[in-house]
């Protein structure tokens, strides 16, 4: 994450230690501090342990698609990935025929979480460029509650906006072939990821310290040289974890997505053709199926790749985050 | 937290606990909890509003009793009865010999069927367009991805755009048995929500077909329906859903686990007797054929 580390920790300990002579008071400080300290702890301990109990759990369920007999006669691993037959990559669970390829689903997944991305992730970063350099301090306290107001509009309520209108405008401007589409899921999602680029980036902008700035103004670097060759690439790190966080949430969305998607398993890379993505999948069909059924456990298996999907790009994204920063501070103290 | 307040919070939890727990609910009457009786009703998307008229109707009659009705597609209806979290469950269609095995094995009760109501399932297009009538056969190869233009139906050249329901649908069910003979429908067919969001999906595209029960064709055409190619196109109506001559008609069910209790079994019987049925064609459905 963007936040910049300070070392108020050191100086309060130093601060204690000096002032604190009496041992009585000494001991008393020490025990509260050891008291929060561990209850800060704990809650940390349980967030954690939340999340791995939850892939525990999605784990063992789909953990018999690899060790079930019964289960694997209808459905492997394999035909998770490759064709069924003469028929393709279908995604037909409930059929005389059952066809379980994941394929369609990952591709609608990915097609709707880059276009929301490419939409939203240029949009919020300048958004959040010209709240932190440009606007004047009124403009800013208008704009930015009002973006990051973005952030508590109902995924369902941007779903059925995106389903009754967006499909509309966006067939009748792009002639596409489905009505509800890639295109429209994409741009529904941009609506919930925007919230989330803009307050990250924006946060990483104003960090940059004000010296930063005053220092390249007074080398002679217009306002705009500063903002690309100063101000940006110091507060690139931050900006490159906000994008990480963007995709996570649009790659987890799931109520835009079930709504204006269409959710036809198609394997194609048109934007305007109708696609199904995991999330929506997992939605529409985990409430009916027959607990401890092939599609049961090959939805859990969907879960799971979902989650470790999502578990990479973020542990991708932090390296790179830490790599760049890593480099800034290299060639911040280079002589 | 008040004494009193608390006292009434815990009430509330016992009542939910022994409703969701207790396995021979049926036996004895659902959820009975200070002298109120409840009744959670489950299932059908396609019947929750004539579910719901039931109950508002029958309740204001009988107002010792709540009736609550939910909905989520008849398979989930079934799940929630065969798992004991519903009373009565609603459904579009007939459960299947595997969901009446498993009702059986952990209930210990055999599925009760009750007929209720008549639907029928209207094919709907977008209100522009020329097509008026489609036989059975051409239906099927329609949503099996074979037919793909409009111009095969006698409308524009245009490719057909496929809307249909989840496969936790009653209605997905029926359509996939009747219409598609149990094959599989093209993958290009996209899968809404409820048969509105089908039938306004329909209202905006106009090269779009969708299916659905008859209670939502506004804004939408219904198809006149061939049970083959030779035979007369029928529309759906009160009468051609009675007397079987329109080719798409199914019944609406009631089931329970075992014997209803008490008194599930007077509101049972009010739906089907004349009072019940009367409130059927308000929410566009059909009453049940009269007995001969």
């Amino acid at each position: 994450m963007a936040a910049s580390v300070h070392s108020s920790g050191d100086h309060a300990r130093r601060d204690v230690s000096a002032t604190s002579t009496r041992p009585s008071l000494l001991r008393r400080v020490r025990w509260s501090e050891l008291l929060a300290e561990g209850a800060i702890f704990g809650v940390a301990l349980v967030s954690i342990l939340s999340v791995l109990l939850i892939l525990v759990f999605v784990g063992k369920e789909a953990l018999p698609l690899l060790t079930s007999a019964e289960v694997r006669r209808e459905v492997t691993p394999a035909a998770l990935f490759v064709p069924h037959g003469d028929a393709g990559f279908l995604w037909q669970p409930v059929s005389a025929d059952p066809k379980y390829n994941i394929l369609p689903l990952f591709a609608g997944t990915l097609k709707v979480t880059l276009v929301s991305l490419v939409v939203a992730f240029p949009l919020s970063v300048l958004a959040a460029l010209y709240v932190s350099d440009f606007a004047a301090r009124r403009a800013r306290e208008i704009i930015k509650p009002l973006i990051e107001l973005m952030a508590g509009v109902p995924s369902v309520v941007v779903g059925f906006f995106a389903l009754m209108v967006l499909s509309t405008w966006v067939q009748a401007v792009f002639g596409t072939e489905h009505r509800l589409n890639a295109l429209v899921a994409g741009l529904g999602l941009s609506f919930a990821v925007c919230p989330i680029v803009f307050s990250i980036s924006e946060e990483a902008l104003r960090a940059v310290p004000a010296s930063y700035r005053a220092a390249a103004l007074a080398l002679g670097a217009t306002r705009s040289e500063t903002l690309l060759h100063v101000v940006l690439p110091a507060a690139m790190p931050g900006i490159a974890a906000a994008g990480v966080l963007g995709f996570g949430r649009a790659i987890g969305e799931t109520m835009i997505v079930l709504l204006a998607s269409g959710n036809a398993a198609l394997l194609d890379a048109h934007l305007g053709r109708s696609t199904r993505t995991v999330t929506a999948t997992i939605a529409q069909e985990l409430g009916e199926v027959v607990v401890g059924s092939p599609h049961y456990h090959v939805l859990f298996a969907l879960g799971a790749l979902l989650f470790l999907s999502t578990l990479a790009v973020n542990l991708a994204g932090e390296r790179i985050v830490r790599h760049m920063r890593g480099t800034r501070r290299a060639s911040a103290e280079a002589p | 937290m008040s004494p009193t307040k608390l006292a009434l919070t815990l009430t509330a939890f016992a009542a939910l606990a022994t409703g969701c727990t207790r396995p021979g609910a049926t036996t004895t009457d659902a959820g009975v909890s200070n002298g109120k009786t409840t009744i959670s009703v489950k299932g059908s998307d396609t019947m929750v509003i004539l579910g719901q008229r039931w109950a508002e109707d029958y309740m204001k009659s009988n107002p010792a009793l709540t009736i609550q009705v939910s909905g989520g597609g008849s398979g989930t209806g079934i799940a929630a009865l065969i798992n004991g979290s519903a009373d009565i469950c609603e459904s579009s269609r007939r459960m299947s010999d595997k969901e009446r095995g498993s009702l059986e094995a952990k209930r210990g009760q055999p599925a009760i069927e009750t007929k209720v109501a008549k639907d029928a399932l209207a094919v709907y297009v977008n209100a522009k367009s020329p097509v008026r009538e489609i036989s059975v056969a051409a239906l099927s190869r329609v949503y099996r991805g074979e037919l793909t233009s409009w111009r095969e139906l006698g409308g524009p050249d245009h490719a057909i755009v496929l809307y249909g329901r989840e496969n936790n649908s009653g209605t997905y069910g029926f359509f996939k048995e009747h219409v598609l003979d149990g094959k599989d429908f093209a993958a290009a067919t996209q899968t809404l929500a409820g048969t509105s969001a089908v039938a306004s999906a329909v209202k905006g595209d106009a090269f779009g077909i969708g299916y659905g029960g008859i209670a939502y064709v506004e804004g939408v055409r219904a198809l006149g329906i061939k049970r083959d190619e030779s035979s007369p196109a029928v529309l759906p109506s009160l009468e051609t859903a009675a007397n079987d001559a329109y080719p798409l008609s199914r019944f609406l069910y009631f089931y329970t686990a075992g014997e209803p209790s008490p008194s599930m079994k007077r509101f049972i019987a009010w739906v089907t007797g004349p009072e019940g049925q009367s409130t059927i064609a308000d929410v566009g459905y059909y009453p049940l054929p009269k007995k001969s």
